[in-house]
C-alpha cells in the first residue's frame, strides 16, 4: 500500500512549485495558474488525510469542496480582474503595473 | 515489494509533477495552461486511486472543464503583449530558494509528525459515504451554513465578475 506521507510530500512539492510560479512569474495569468496548483495540493491532502485517518466522516470532504467552490470563484473573479486590467493598461506583466507603488 | 497501488501512485505522481513543472517552466502561457490541465488529470487520477470518485469527477468539470477553459479564454483576450525578448520570471533564484526551503520544511513536518505516520488506509470507504456527504451539506445540525455561505460567494462571483469584465461605454 501506499503509506499516507507519500500523498503529503507529493502535495508539498505540488505546492512549493505552486509558490514558485506565484513568485517569479511575471504575468498574472502565470501567477493565478501557480495558484490553482496550491489550492489542488490543499484538496490532494484534504482527501489523502480523509481516506487514511477518517473515511467514515465528512468533515475533511466538506473542506474539499469548499476550497473547491473557492477556487473557481477565485479563479472567476482573478480573470475578469486581469482582463479588465488589461484592457486599461495593455499589459499584464505585474512589474509594469505599478499605479500604487509608493 | 512494489505492489500495483505503488506503481499507479507513482505514474499519477509523475503526470502531476510533470504538469506542474511544465507550468511554471514554459515560456509561453498557452503552453503553461496546456500542462496545467495535465497537472489537473494527474491529480483527479490520484483521486480515484484514493477511492474518492466523485472528487475526481469534481476535479475533472470544475478544474478542467471550468478553471483550464477559462484560464485559456483569458490568455487568448490578451495575447500577443509579452514580448519574446522579455524575461519570463523576476528573482527566479530567491523564489526558487524559497520555494524549496519551504519545501524542505514540509518534509520535516510530514515526517516529524507521528499521527501522519500511516502505512495503509485505514477502514473500508463506505458505499454509501456520498450520501452521507450530501445530507451533511444540507442538514443545519452539520454543515447548512458554509453551504449557504458557498451558494452566496458563488452568487456574488458570477455578478462581480461580469460587472468586472463588461466593457464600459
Amino acid at each position: 500500500m501506499v503509506p499516507l506521507s507519500w500523498y503529503l510530500l507529493l502535495a508539498a512539492a505540488l505546492f512549493a512549485i505552486g509558490l514558485y510560479a506565484v513568485m517569479a512569474r511575471r504575468n498574472l495569468i502565470g501567477m493565478l495558474m501557480g495558484l490553482e496548483l496550491m489550492l489542488n495540493a490543499i484538496n490532494l491532502n484534504l482527501i489523502a488525510f480523509w481516506r487514511y485517518l477518517s473515511p467514515a466522516t465528512v468533515r475533511f470532504r466538506v473542506l474539499a469542496i469548499i476550497v473547491l467552490v473557492v477556487a473557481a470563484g477565485e479563479a472567476a473573479v482573478g480573470l475578469a480582474l486581469i482582463v479588465a486590467v488589461f484592457r486599461l493598461r495593455e499589459t499584464e506583466n505585474v512589474d509594469e503595473l505599478n499605479l500604487l507603488r509608493w | 515489494m512494489i505492489t500495483v497501488q505503488q506503481v499507479v501512485f507513482a505514474l499519477f505522481a509523475v503526470l502531476t509533477l510533470g504538469g506542474a513543472i511544465g507550468v511554471v517552466a514554459a515560456r509561453k502561457l498557452f503552453h503553461a495552461a496546456l500542462w496545467m490541465v495535465l497537472a489537473f488529470f494527474g491529480v483527479a487520477g490520484l483521486y480515484l486511486l484514493l477511492e474518492a470518485p466523485f472528487f475526481a469527477a469534481l476535479q475533472l468539470f470544475i478544474y478542467i472543464g471550468g478553471i483550464a477553459v477559462l484560464t485559456v479564454m483569458a490568455i487568448m483576450v490578451t495575447r500577443g503583449i509579452m514580448k519574446p525578448k522579455e524575461p519570463v520570471f523576476t528573482y527566479a533564484i530567491g523564489a526558487a530558494g524559497t520555494a524549496l526551503a519551504f519545501l524542505v520544511m514540509l518534509g520535516l513536518f510530514i515526517f516529524k509528525t507521528p499521527v501522519w505516520d500511516v502505512a495503509a488506509p485505514t477502514g473500508e470507504v463506505d458505499p454509501n459515504g456520498l450520501r452521507a456527504l450530501g445530507q451533511a451539506l444540507v442538514s443545519p445540525s452539520a454543515y447548512l451554513l458554509p453551504f449557504e455561505v458557498a451558494s452566496v460567494l458563488l452568487l456574488a462571483v458570477l455578478v462581480g465578475a461580469l460587472f468586472i469584465a463588461r466593457e464600459k461605454e
